[in-house]
């Protein structure tokens, strides 16, 4: 019955569990002290460690905190190093890109050169975070799930920062690292290449959003649903199926008259999580590279109706805009 | 059932922190066609406040045009000579109940002798007089019918209220560290966004056009950058503060720059964006050397105008109540020529 509340009843506590024993190097670098904390069982297993840092784990954390501190001191230096201000201030505040007119040459450091260096180094990071998922799958004898799903999120990353830059000749068109500055980014480059919602792949980067919120919830619903008569047992259950898997499938029938199996409903979420970031990347590379506006280019392919023209027209057509002739001024 | 009710508590909690900040309720009235999203959100509450700072100052009547010429009753009339003395003494006293309530006529004249121009105040207050009627007489594809008087913008202050400076350049000190880039701060120019805190010189002092968006599908060498519709954006928000509309009181928001989805109101904007670069680089600008230091901005720069000089957080100044009625001389045309000259003879 504790499986049929929304929350976490159960907290099964047992003897340490160093895991499985690999070889003898992997066993060298795992910390040896396992902790148990109760609140972390709330979220999770109780069990805290053992870790396995590992020299690829160090250097990407190493090279994350430099990117971390590049941002930061920037940060703080915008609100001359007053730490209240900085707290107050940090949704707002940002390390930019450079401005356009450096394109792709290293621009001065004050003038979004930090920009290029914290990339770098987070880049680096992340990879080498990336080299760590992959080698420790192995080293577990795991299949690479983790891993690549891992890269569909990184090759989004690499688009933003990276690959669109280098193809637009132009290091500006980068998302600044800053909270709000990144969103308005994101609504820049909407507006500028003509609204991304009219982006088949955006539309379909929002579609594997949201079927990935939907498949989480029905996936989980149904196994803490089956729960009382051991559905949590879903690898075995995708050779022998037993009674909670039998009613979980029939529920769907019922319902929607198909239902996924014990294997296939795992290999629907993680294409969905991953293709989400893959279809939303490649979106993003054909933005402004090219296509230079979407709607319209959505409106010539017919994707959309057209509303009834409003007959206002560009008074600029009529009128020239006003043009100073003060001296000293453009 | 103690831990529902935590639970029930941190849920509320959390659906405010992620809720907006304006309190309900709103009036929604649609202005396009149906299905668009083409509503005007409005709240009666804020509005309340609004009337309240919106209000015309009562009238003076209209005074008469007959009897002798201002210029030749009084000595040193240069702008407004030709109206009846009269005319001329009404206008006189309501300019200095719209500008100067407190000072009173010291605030422009040397008391002792009236047709002097010691006071820089008189020297601006006659290029004001002249911009009001430029304004009337040839901006009426802005403010039509209606038109503007120095209340518009003053509302009983010797400075408009609402009036913009350029940002001091940023010093970075240190290792090249804090770049702001003249964004990234709570702006109220913005709407509080970390876009780009002064825009206005762009837009509003220099002719740089706000369209970034292509007119084709396929890239054909429009060179505007994401950066640059940052900078549109910030001003685009400055309107929307200004005139306390979102932005589908102009625009479709499937696509902002398509002029036959959008509304009459756009074409009116656009002749404001020209007006202001008008008021700004005509006026303003020249009168830089006139104001004594403690008017100027950061950079020695002239107070000048943008959108919420005259709105004031509305979609019309004054709810669009005209007080050229009693005012109709601020409605002529006068010669530019005669204009430059009085500049000249400033400085």
């Amino acid at each position: 019955m504790d499986y049929q509340n929304l929350f976490t009843q159960t907290q099964v506590v047992g003897p340490e569990n160093h895991g499985a024993p690999i070889n003898e190097y992997d066993l060298r670098e795992r910390t040896q002290s396992i902790g148990f904390s109760y609140l972390l069982g709330k979220l999770g297993n109780a069990q805290l460690g053992p870790l396995y840092l590992g020299r690829l784990g160090v250097a990407s954390i190493a090279f994350g905190i430099v990117a971390f501190v590049i941002v930061g001191f920037n940060m703080l230096a915008q609100v001359h190093w007053n730490p209240i201000q900085m707290v107050r201030q940090l949704f707002w505040l940002s390390l930019d890109p450079p401005s356009p007119k450096y394109g792709l040459r290293l621009a001065p450091l004050s003038e979004g050169g930090w920009w290029n260096i914290c990339g770098l180094f987070l880049t680096v990071s992340i990879l080498l975070w990336w080299m760590r998922t992959y080698r420790r799958a192995k080293a577990l004898g795991l299949g690479t799930h983790v891993p690549w799903a891992f890269a569909a999120a990184i090759w989004l990353f690499l688009v933003l920062g990276l690959f669109r830059p280098v193809l637009m000749g132009s290091w500006s068109e980068g998302v600044p690292f800053g909270i709000f500055p990144h969103l308005d980014w994101t609504a820049a480059i909407s507006i500028r290449y003509g609204n991304l919602f009219y982006n088949p792949f955006h539309m379909l980067s929002i579609f594997f959003l949201y079927g990935s919120v939907l498949l989480f919830g029905m996936h989980g619903a149904t196994i803490l649903a089956v729960g009382r008569y051991g559905g949590e047992r879903e690898i075995e259950q995708i050779v022998d199926r037993g009674t909670a898997s039998e009613r979980a499938a029939l529920f769907w029938r019922w319902t929607m008259g198909f239902n996924a199996t014990m294997e296939s409903i795992h290999r629907w979420a993680w294409w969905f999580a991953v293709l989400c970031p893959v279809s939303g990347g490649i979106g993003i590379l054909l933005t402004g590279t090219f296509v230079d506006n979407w709607y319209l280019w959505a409106m010539h392919h017919g994707m959309v109706p057209a509303y009834p023209t409003t007959s206002v027209v560009d008074p600029a057509l009529a009128t020239p805009a006003f043009a100073p002739t003060v001296e000293g001024l453009k | 059932m103690n831990k529902r009710s935590i639970s029930l508590a941190l849920l509320c909690v959390l659906a405010l922190l992620v809720s907006g900040c304006e309190r309900p309720s709103f009036q929604r009235a649609q202005n396009g066609f149906r299905g668009t999203a083409m509503v005007n959100v409005q709240n009666p509450r804020i509005n309340a406040e609004k009337e309240q700072a919106n209000q015309l100052p009562p009238s003076t009547g209209l005074a008469s045009a007959d009897g002798p010429r201002a210029s030749e009753v009084y000595k040193n009339v240069k702008v407004l000579g030709n109206l009846s003395q009269a005319q001329f003494t009404t206008f006189m006293v309501s300019m200095t109940s719209w500008v100067a309530p407190q000072q009173g006529c010291a605030y422009c004249h040397n008391v002792a002798n009236f047709a002097e121009d010691a006071l820089y105040t008189k020297t601006v207050a006659r290029r004001m007089i002249q911009m009001n009627q430029n304004i009337n007489a040839n901006w009426k594809a802005h403010v039509q019918g209606t038109g503007v008087t120095c209340y518009t913008c003053h509302r009983g202050n010797n400075i408009p209220q609402n009036v913009w400076f350029k940002d001091a350049p940023q010093k970075i000190s240190g290792p090249a560290l804090g770049q702001r880039n003249g964004q990234n701060e709570p702006a109220m120019s913005v709407g509080y966004a970390s876009l780009t805190n002064e825009p206005f010189s762009l837009y509003l002092l220099e002719n740089h056009p706000t369209r970034v968006q292509g007119k084709q599908g396929l890239p054909y060498g429009n060179l505007k950058t994401t950066q640059d519709t940052e900078n549109v954006y910030g001003i685009m928000m400055h309107f929307s503060k200004s005139l306390g509309v979102n932005c589908t009181y102009c625009h479709n928001s499937r696509a902002f720059s398509d002029w036959s989805q959008s509304t009459p109101q756009r074409a009116l904007a656009w002749h404001a964006i020209q007006m202001v670069k008008d008021i700004n680089n005509t006026y303003m600008y020249p009168l830089t050397g006139v104001f004594p230091e403690h008017r100027l901005g950061a950079t020695g720069d002239v107070a000048k105008a943008n959108c919420i000089t005259c709105h004031q957080g509305v979609n019309k100044p004054l709810y669009g109540k005209s007080m050229l009625g009693d005012f109709p001389y601020l409605a002529q045309q006068y010669s530019e020529k005669k204009l430059t000259e009085a500049i000249v003879a400033v400085k």
